[in-house]
């Protein structure tokens, strides 16, 4: 096993927002509410879950894009929370993000060349000829034509552009990736070759992703280790096979059982769940995931179930199973 | 690339097409004006004075036989250089002040967009005026009031267009490569600011005209002799029953100039917002 890059504790992100003018008391909405995770080195953790489960946010606050409220995000065996904005602008090295959508994550009026040698720039890692060489070479590596360095983002299409994004993530030789959805806005043929894309970087250069999507055909695919998030907390936390095939959590295995199979032999039994993911305003007491879970018991709406170890050494955070 | 698009586009729109050739006709004349007009724009010749249309006065003279058509030419280099002079006080620091109350938020936000709302309260005119009065009547001080009185205007435009580009994504993606603040404010945010301020800028030519012209109307602008359109209007004025002409031809001026900026800024809004969003 491989040696923990990233660990997440507890961590939370309450966004404020004010009903009404006299409104006093401000109105939190829960976007990340006791996040566990971890990330090895080299490897692919997969986080999938619904829309507005929190996804994106915890994102943007293992870049610090945004701080959070509680918890903490190691790093490398350093508390990245406590950093001064100076080690701040110098730990953004080891970060990167590939955005999902490849059309607003690039300045229209900026050409490619200044856009993936802008990372050397800023840290002064290159200049002048030097800085050009190396975006060739990027570009080289992720698929594009050294002359197209001279154009601008909209003369190119949506998995180029996705193109120029991984190469600008890469320009700093990052220690782990976020990828955000990276092809949930590009065409189906498209996605395959951006995949292949991340796959083999990741092999060409040691990287670490922690990908985030709801295709559960390609986190199934990407991920070494996969974490499933509902309503702002990690449900279960477990090693991809492993977690395909016995999902402990009523909401993995409901959520798995809903992927698509190739093989139109096998009937899976499909577990549909009932009613909307509750609002992360006021979400659930105890296990958020009650209102909607088939085996609930009495127990579960009073008591908040804690990520515990199984056999399988699956992480899940349920009374019942 | 971009920039050829543009030009194609503006040859196509005939609307800022009509404004620009109003506007670079009312140009040339300005720059070749010494050497076409007929007649010294300063010179007082009273024998002839308000003198109807005439082969050697095409628009009459004035009340003290001064050739309206080289006042009026003179005139045009007085009014072009009131427009650019003008807009560019206003558009620096209205540019300036929204990008950061817009990038700021809040606490720098909120004192710079109370004091451009309280500015706005203000009738321009009114504001004009009251600048004026305290700075002096001069054509240099009738620019830096009208210069001032617009500076909101720029300020709120750039502004709201700051708002919405700090949530782009790759505002985001420079600021986790570990951009300072102000390399996105500069080399990110700014020009993508630029095409609103043209199109502001250019249709705010055709209102500090105007406005320029109602203070040298007031007698707060340009100081006789100077061949200043709005003051031409003002003295005009007074002789409008029995020689009209003395009024009508400064007014036509500054009319096709206005006209002329107010046509090409409202063809580059609709050249350059398509390509915005």
């Amino acid at each position: 096993m491989n040696e923990e890059i990233l660990i997440i504790q507890r961590l939370k992100k309450y966004y404020p927002i004010r009903r009404g003018f006299f409104a006093q008391e401000p109105v939190l909405v829960k976007a990340v509410d006791g996040v566990d995770l971890t990330i090895r080195r080299g490897e692919t953790l997969g986080l999938v879950g619904e829309s507005g489960c929190g996804k994106s946010t915890l994102g943007r606050l293992i870049l610090r894009l945004e701080d959070p409220d509680e918890g903490t995000i190691t790093f490398e065996g350093e508390n990245i929370l406590s950093f001064d904005d100076d080690q701040l602008r110098k730990f953004r090295r080891n970060i990167q993000i590939i955005f999902q959508d490849p059309y607003s994550s690039l300045n229209p009026r900026k050409k490619v060349d200044f856009i993936i040698g802008e990372p050397l720039a800023i840290h002064g890692l290159a200049r002048g000829k030097e800085l050009e060489e190396r975006v060739v070479e990027l570009m080289k590596v992720v698929g594009l034509r050294a002359e197209q360095r001279f154009l601008y983002p909209h003369q190119f299409s949506g998995g180029q552009r996705q193109r120029i994004g991984i190469a600008r993530a890469l320009a700093l030789q990052p220690k782990l990736v976020i990828a955000d959805e990276p092809v949930s806005s590009l065409d189906v043929s498209i996605q395959a070759q951006i995949v292949n894309l991340l796959l083999d970087l990741q092999s060409e250069f040691g990287l670490t992703y922690l990908f985030i999507s709801h295709d559960l055909n390609l986190i199934e695919y990407v991920s070494d280790w996969v974490a499933v998030m509902y309503l702002g907390k990690t449900v279960e936390w477990a090693n991809q096979e492993v977690i395909y095939d016995h999902p402990i959590h009523p909401y993995s295995e409901a959520l798995f059982s809903a992927v698509p199979t190739t093989d139109p032999l096998t009937k899976r039994k499909r577990i549909l769940l009932e009613g909307d993911v509750p609002s992360p305003i006021n979400p659930p007491s105890g296990c958020r995931f009650h209102t909607r879970c088939p085996l609930r018991i009495d127990f579960c709406e009073k008591e908040e179930p804690l990520l515990n170890k199984r056999p399988n050494g699956s992480l899940v955070a349920c009374h019942v199973r | 690339m971009e920039k050829v698009e543009a030009l194609v586009e503006l040859k196509k729109n005939k609307t800022a097409m009509a404004g620009l050739i109003l506007i670079c006709f009312l140009l040339i004349l300005a720059l070749i004006g010494p050497w076409i007009s007929p007649h010294p724009p300063l010179v007082p010749d009273p024998i002839n004075r308000l003198k109807g249309p005439s082969w050697s006065h095409p628009f009459g003279t004035d009340s003290l036989g001064r050739d309206i058509l080289s006042r009026v030419i003179y005139g045009s280099r007085i009014s072009i250089i009131i427009g650019l002079i003008a807009v560019s006080i206003s558009l620096v620091p209205g540019t300036i002040l929204g990008l950061l109350s817009g990038f700021y938020g809040r606490k720098v936000d909120e004192p710079i967009m109370r004091g451009m709302d309280i500015m706005l309260a203000f009738p321009a005119i009114l504001l004009a005026i009251f600048i004026t009065a305290i700075l002096g009547p001069s054509l240099l001080n009738t620019m830096i009031a009208v210069g001032i009185v617009y500076i909101p205007h720029y300020a709120r435009i750039v502004r709201s267009s700051v708002l919405s580009l700090k949530e782009q994504l790759f505002v985001q993606a420079v600021r986790s490569l570990g951009g300072s603040n102000l390399r996105i404010i500069f080399l990110h945010i700014f020009p993508n600011t630029i095409p609103p301020i043209i199109v502001y800028a250019t249709l705010g030519m055709g209102t500090a005209v105007l406005q320029a012209a109602a203070l040298g109307f007031l007698g707060l602008g340009a100081q006789p002799p100077t061949p200043e359109w709005g003051a031409m209007l003002s003295e005009g004025r007074q002789y409008i029953q029995n020689a009209p002409h003395v009024a009508a031809f400064p007014g036509i001026a500054i009319f096709m100039l206005v006209l002329g900026f107010n046509l090409f800024g409202d063809g580059l809004r609709d050249i350059l917002d398509p390509s915005l969003r």
